[in-house]
């Protein structure tokens, strides 16, 4: 019956990307496994290879992790060519060795795209994110008393969308996936968040400015439709969200060049 | 030694009136002078974003430090079901008192009325605060907040954003943060830990941080410095608590003399998915609002125990917890749930290969409410559950087990959330305010947040303004304490790294062991016996830290050196808790001495234990002193805590 209580083993092969620094060559080394539980997760694999390798003098391979429950979005390997690994609507840490076979190759990278370059092995530098994050994710609200919060009403079909969108946990896997390393995806998702309640409106235009430009100055590449970043996304976020943000964009691109006549992109949503 | 008798500081008068009080009368600071101060906040979870944020809007500069490279990293984002509110929108009864009162009451009568009372005040206001950020909570179809019930409270005064609460109650501290960065007020100091406090002249004028990637020592001062670094349950190795979760930026401020208050609070949450294997670093919790429709159940004959649960007929089950508790039923508070759940495995009824788990069936529900409807409320942990046991929780019972999940014990805080030493503050979870010896569901969300939103932008003011000369003066990075402080940290790392060329255990193992020893002596269930056992064991560890650690040499990026600078104050504070749980000979909460019980109850000492014990480091390996708070109750009556 349960699958944790019949753990079997199975033997691997890694192949995993191995790089000093941002400024050297990285290459990929092999490693094998043998007795690996199915019943681990994929991280807990990878913890049992570095007590592994220490033992034996081998620098231990330094990836990140840190709520180990699928929600911190810290956890963040390219496994086999796919952003988080085989399974849908999960994150690295949700993989567990199961969805692999004995004598599987197992190759590891990290995520690759110019906005993240890689620290060393395995962890690249995602504070790209933050910066967009930064250029108008927020409402403005400041921390002081407010008007009662049944005072202001959303319509639950609103607010169950606005939750779809705010779910986003910014691990990057969209980038990731994406063969343009778009970073639409997760700016779309917190522009369309602040679009569809109420309390994003008053300054909805800046957002969609200044987060759309961020995002470009980073060096993310555009969106082309190709839809990876949908497949690849640990929360299944849709791509929705990013028509929601072009929409966004648009309105307030022709609001800032035609401000006479073309106040109304507060409507809609 | 001298004992110390604290004081919480807070104002006389009535309980209601306290709060306002203090803001009616504290030092104000005025504009224009206000940016001439400079506050460092370590730990960006609830409680720091929301005060780095809330600061930095009323003019302070703020140098905010997380480990991660975002401020959304942070552990907060891992809760899950809710955070209460007396907003009453149910009409169900619920108001201010009676939140108060049933934290006091959860907290088994071990915290301070007059904080307890402010953070249930503050509720209100936090709802109002996060739904004005556009935090997505649940609503209604007419457009309203939606509520839902926790343990320890009849009452629904939960609010949720589905099972990810946490997560988007920090998305909303983490973007008012952002925007203060943006704006230039906050300054982030992305992976950084900080290593040390600096204490210049009696007050707290900044840190010692490591540059996790560069390995660089960097000095930064301050007129004064918050921690809100979180609690340490992972002093346990295993348990819900993030791999990076630890006690290093606490534990080194107690070294530098701030007290550690009740350290051996902690809450072992009873709804956990059990240990599959030594494999684990981590465990993972099961959302308490699942026990609103799940029910609890063991069989009643030890020889069903390995039975498949579909083939255990009804009256062959034992809802135990429905059976001794039948007014809250599931929804018993977090220690007793736990308590009877090791019961139970311990008489031999636990199920499953371990006989270390109960199961948690949804069956009921599903049949009176539909799949959907469970579905629509619990689906993302059931897929959760799903997906590390690769058990369907549709069709089979759940099992769970009680886990380390959080820690009521941290350092010691007055009113004002300052620790004993002039200008270190400490909130959230890293303090041991608001919780007493077990914290109520939804209640973490809530003080961290009222901490941070609404309680140090006065506090801190009111420092500010007291010392308002003084801190004018401003202590440069190139003073000697500065100096000593970073020597302190960098002979620290080398003497860890010299060990670490010849020793043969690596940090893991010699953590792993340690949690085993907490687990078992210091964990649902302490003797005097098994206390002092405890002692001997970490003694030993530490002697294994010391000579026969395994590390590998990198400077810079390095997870093992970061996980071996966290044990070494693991294994400092093992010890305190063994010693601070040996020393309360009662049992309160989450603390259990199997000697002071009542048919299986905890039976507390109010005589002799209604206070706070507070612990003075005195160096590594000397005894530290037990100073004490006497808790003063004026409005609740001290009643044996029954959910019968």
């Amino acid at each position: 019956m349960a699958a944790h209580t019949t753990s079997k083993t199975i033997n691997i092969k890694l192949k995993i990307w191995r790089q000093e620094s941002v400024k050297d060559a990285g290459r990929f080394e092999q490693y094998s496994l043998d007795n690996v539980l199915t019943n681990m997760s994929f991280l807990e694999m990878l913890d049992v290879l570095n007590e592994k390798l220490l033992k034996e003098g081998v620098r231990p391979v330094e990836f990140e992790s840190d709520c180990r429950e699928g929600i911190c979005g810290t956890c963040s390997l390219m496994i086999s060519g796919q952003a988080h690994g085989p399974v849908r609507g999960a994150t690295t840490c949700q993989l567990y060795m199961r969805s692999f076979e004995n004598n599987d190759t197992i190759t590891i990278e990290p995520w690759r795209a110019k906005a993240f370059p890689v620290v060393r092995d395995l962890v690249t530098d995602r504070r790209a994110f933050d910066r967009i994050q930064m250029a108008g994710g927020y409402t403005g609200a400041k921390t002081g008393p407010h008007a009662d919060a049944n005072a202001i009403l959303v319509p639950k079909d609103l607010a169950d969308r606005a939750m779809d969108a705010a779910a986003c946990i910014g691990c990057g896997a969209c980038v990731a996936a994406c063969p343009n390393a778009s970073a639409s995806l997760f700016t779309s998702a917190k522009i369309a968040q602040l679009s569809l309640l109420p309390q994003g409106h008053p300054q909805r235009k800046e957002r969609a400015i200044r987060m759309v430009g961020q995002m470009d100055k980073e060096g993310f590449g555009s969106c082309s439709n190709l839809q990876e970043c949908e497949a690849a996304c640990p929360k299944k976020i849709s791509i929705q969200n990013i028509a929601i943000m072009k929409r966004e964009y648009l309105f307030a691109a022709l609001a800032a060049n035609f401000r006479e006549g073309m106040g109304s992109a507060d409507g809609g949503a | 030694m001298s004992k110390i008798d604290l004081k919480s500081g807070a104002p006389e008068g009535p309980l209601a009136q306290k709060w306002d009080s203090y803001k009616a009368n504290m030092k104000l600071v005025n504009p224009a002078n206000k940016r001439k101060y400079n506050v460092i906040v370590v730990g960006t979870g609830l409680a720091g974003a929301s005060a780095a944020a809330s600061l930095a809007e009323l003019g302070y500069n703020v140098k905010a430090f997380c480990t991660h490279d975002s401020a959304r990293r942070a552990h907060s984002i891992a809760a899950q079901g809710g955070i209460n509110a007396a907003k009453s929108y149910p009409n169900d009864g619920d108001s201010i008192w009676r939140l108060f009162y049933d934290t006091i009451k959860g907290g088994d009568y071990r915290a301070r009325e007059s904080n307890v009372y402010r953070l249930a005040e503050n509720s209100v206001k936090i709802i109002d605060q996060c739904v004005a950020q556009g935090v997505p909570f649940a609503r209604e179809y007419s457009g309203e907040l939606a509520n839902r019930s926790f343990g320890g409270a009849q009452v629904s005064r939960t609010f949720y954003a589905r099972g990810q609460t946490g997560q988007q109650l920090l998305l909303g501290a983490y973007s008012a943060l952002m925007k203060e960065v943006d704006k230039g007020k906050v300054t982030l100091f992305p992976y950084r830990e900080m290593l040390d406090v600096v204490m210049v002249e009696g007050k707290a004028r900044g840190i010692i941080t490591r540059h996790l990637h560069t390995g660089e020592i960097e000095r930064h001062a301050a007129d004064l410095v918050i921690l809100c670094t979180g609690g340490y349950s992972r002093v346990y190795y295993l348990s819900t608590s993030a791999m990076n979760s630890n006690v290093t930026a606490t534990w080194r401020a107690h070294r530098r003399g701030a007290f550690f208050g009740n350290p051996c609070y902690v809450q072992i949450h009873p709804t956990c998915i059990p240990v599959s294997g030594s494999h684990q670093a981590k465990l993972t919790l099961m959302s308490e609002s699942l026990r609103n429709d799940g029910r609890v159940w063991v069989p009643k004959k030890k020889e069903d125990c390995k039975k498949d649960p579909s083939q255990i007929a009804e009256e062959d089950r034992d809802y135990y917890l429905e059976r001794k508790y039948p007014s809250f039923g599931n929804l018993a508070p977090r220690d007793i749930a736990s308590r009877a759940a090791k019961e139970v495995c311990d008489e031999g009824r636990g199920v499953g290969e371990s006989g270390k788990a109960v199961y948690l069936d949804f069956a009921a529900a599903i049949k009176r409410d539909s799949e959907s409807v469970v579905r629509e409320k619990y689906g993302n942990l059931f897929d959760m559950y799903h997906e590390i046991t690769n058990e369907n929780p549709y069709k089979n019972p759940m099992r769970i087990y009680p886990a380390v999940h959080y820690t009521m014990g941290g350092l010691w805080v007055d009113y004002n959330l300052m620790t004993n030493l002039e200008g270190l503050f400490c909130a959230g979870e890293a303090n041991f305010s608001d919780h007493g010896a077990n914290r109520l569901g939804a209640s973490a969300l809530m003080q961290g947040l009222s901490d941070g939103y609404f309680v140090l932008p006065f506090t801190v003011t009111n420092y500010l303004g007291t010392y308002a000369q003084e801190l004018l003066k401003k202590v440069e990075t190139s003073h000697p304490a500065f100096e000593a402080a970073e020597q302190n940290v960098k002979d620290g790392i080398n003497k860890m790294i010299a060990v670490g060329k010849k020793g043969k255990r690596t940090p893991s193992e010699i953590h792993r062991d340690l949690g085993n020893v907490m687990w078992e002596y210091v964990g649902m269930a302490r003797t005097a016996e098994g206390l002092k056992v405890a002692i001997e064991k970490i003694a030993q560890l530490q002697k294994d830290f010391d000579e026969n650690m395994l590390l590998n040499d990198d400077q810079n990026l390095n997870s093992n050196l970061q996980v071996a600078g966290r044990l070494a104050d693991f294994l400092e504070l093992g010890a305190l808790m063994a010693r601070d749980a040996l020393a309360r000979e009662e049992s309160c909460g989450g603390h259990f001495r199997v000697e002071s019980q009542d048919e299986g109850e905890a039976k507390r000492d109010d005589e002799k234990y209604a206070h706070v014990a507070a612990w003075e480091y005195k160096g590594k390996g000397a005894e530290p002193v037990r100073h004490q708070e006497e808790l003063k109750f004026e409005n609740v009556k001290l009643s044996v805590r029954s959910y019968k």
